[in-house]
């Protein structure tokens, strides 16, 4: 009998839950309407815009240096240093960071994403291009290839899988974070989760599945892309670790 | 609709931590660092600390134990590889956050939710390195096991775990300095942890200072004890991060 009611009261949850996504409703606290497709597409779109916004700061700043390190075979232990360091940033400590002492909105909520971006997108591509058969390169070279063609057309196609894999690692992250946006003044689905008194219950669990699914879809995306971008010689060799 | 769920999400917890923000001028004024606030209160971080201190070290050895386990079963069945690698892969994605939030009507606000997801986020990080920890143990070192007589039991316990070890030790590494970092949102699971002073006053700067920086200590901590338990276990050889 006991267990018939827990199991029922957390399928109840759950119903609750997908009622919020697909159902307008009357708000907890009185007015407004909350739930429904088309507020929780509004929050998506706000969760990937920050987010997009983040990942493209981080590869514009991060992919360029990693690559330039590890074609010319320097820095190795700067970028693993950055790499490691990156991973003991507490998201909410960060984001807190910047509440405290820098400001709130888009604009700082973006810089504090993409710093979270930089570590596993910076390691990745200096391993990635590092680990680029020299030999490859040599023959590149002798073919009268110029360093900016043997980058573009040699070591980054044969970096593709590790150098994806670190932009894999920071888009999850980024969108990870991107739910508690909502504490430093930007709307994202994470505000499900965070005003609990605006959405009630079903809306925080809500919130939980939906970031849950788009950071999947996220990162099958993201494979799909690397799929494409691997040359057909390497896709049949195993996929390398992440960083 | 939902009543189970509604004593199961106090958010809340923790206002009266620090927003009675009273006493010396530098608290008011919200100075940089008030080192004289932080020694007066640093009493009110403890408690957080341990149950940090708990999370991270219940959910990576709860990892391991599970990691560990996935890797000796996929050891001599290839074929379970790639299928546990996309399994743990979609437990890595799922962001913790989330996780807690969807655990929350199962396994109720506390401790156990936290550690169950973080556990889940470790295992991706943890089982890669054994995996690869154990493919590359020379072929060598296995068939002199083997010629002095063991068994494939005694031959992973006694010759490729521990060769496998520096690996081993690299993802846990990784494994805990990660969770370390992600615990901080522990908080929303209602299980404590740095989070908890943290979200309760998120414009306070010698607060917001004073708990990152000791999740920062926390994560650093463990892994020069890592790095020293790797070193100790392997006296053969130097430990190589990945």
């Amino acid at each position: 009998m006991s267990l018939a009611l827990v199991s029922l009261g957390f399928l109840d949850a759950f119903t609750g839950a997908i009622d919020f996504i697909f159902n307008q409703r009357e708000s907890t606290v009185a007015g407004d309407e909350v739930g429904g497709l088309a507020q929780i597409g509004d929050l998506t779109v706000d969760h990937l815009e920050v987010s997009a916004i983040a990942l493209a700061g981080s590869l514009i700043v991060a992919m360029p240096i990693g690559v330039w390190l590890g074609h010319h075979g320097r820095g190795e232990l700067l970028a693993v240093a950055i790499g490691n360091a990156g991973r003991a940033v507490p998201e909410l400590a960060l984001i807190a960071f910047m509440v405290a002492f820098v400001g709130v909105g888009l604009v700082n909520v973006s810089i504090a994403l993409l710093i979270l971006g930089i570590p596993p997108i910076l390691t990745n591509s200096f391993v990635a291009i590092r680990q680029v058969d020299r030999d490859a390169v040599e023959a590149a070279r002798g073919m009268g290839m110029s360093e900016p063609e043997i980058v573009a057309r040699v070591e980054l196609p044969l970096a593709v899988p590790t150098l994806m894999s670190g932009v894999r690692t920071a888009a999850i992250a980024i969108v990870a974070t991107a739910t508690i946006a909502p504490l430093a003044g930007v709307v994202t689905l994470g505000d499900l989760i965070i005003n609990r008194n605006v959405y009630g219950d079903d809306g925080v669990l809500a919130g939980g599945i939906l970031v849950a699914v788009l950071a999947l879809a996220i990162e099958l995306t993201l494979a799909g892309i690397q799929r494409l971008l691997t040359p057909r010689g390497l896709r049949l060799e195993r996929a390398p670790a992440r960083a | 609709m939902s009543a189970p769920l509604a004593s199961l999400l106090p958010l809340a917890q923790g206002d009266d931590f620090i927003q009675e923000r009273t006493g010396t001028g530098c608290v008011q004024e919200n100075g940089f660092f008030c080192a004289e606030w932080a020694f007066d209160n640093f009493d009110r971080y403890v408690t957080p600390l341990v149950e940090h201190l708990v999370l991270v070290s219940a959910s990576v050895v709860a990892g391991l134990a599970i990691a560990l386990g996935l890797a000796v079963m996929s050891h001599r069945r290839r074929w379970l590889v790639p299928p546990l690698t996309g399994l743990t892969g979609v437990l890595y994605t799922i962001p913790s956050l989330a996780f807690f939030i969807v655990l929350l009507p199962i396994t109720g606000f506390g401790r156990t939710t936290a550690i169950i997801a973080l556990t889940a986020y470790t295992l991706q990080i943890i089982y890669r390195n054994i995996v690869a920890g154990l493919d590359n143990v020379p072929a060598a070192s296995k068939d002199a096991g083997r010629g002095m007589g063991m068994t494939d039991r005694q031959l992973l316990w006694r010759v490729e775990l521990p060769l496998a070890l520096p690996e081993i030790i690299a993802g846990l590494r990784i494994a805990t300095v990660s969770t370390v970092a992600i615990a901080t949102l522990a908080v929303f699971a209602g299980a404590g942890g740095l989070g908890d002073p943290l979200y309760a006053d998120l414009t306070f700067r010698t607060n917001v200072l004073l708990a990152g920086g000791l999740a920062i200590l926390m994560a650093i901590a463990f892994d020069a004890l890592l790095v020293v338990a790797g070193r100790v276990a392997s006296p053969w050889r130097k430990v190589r991060p990945v």
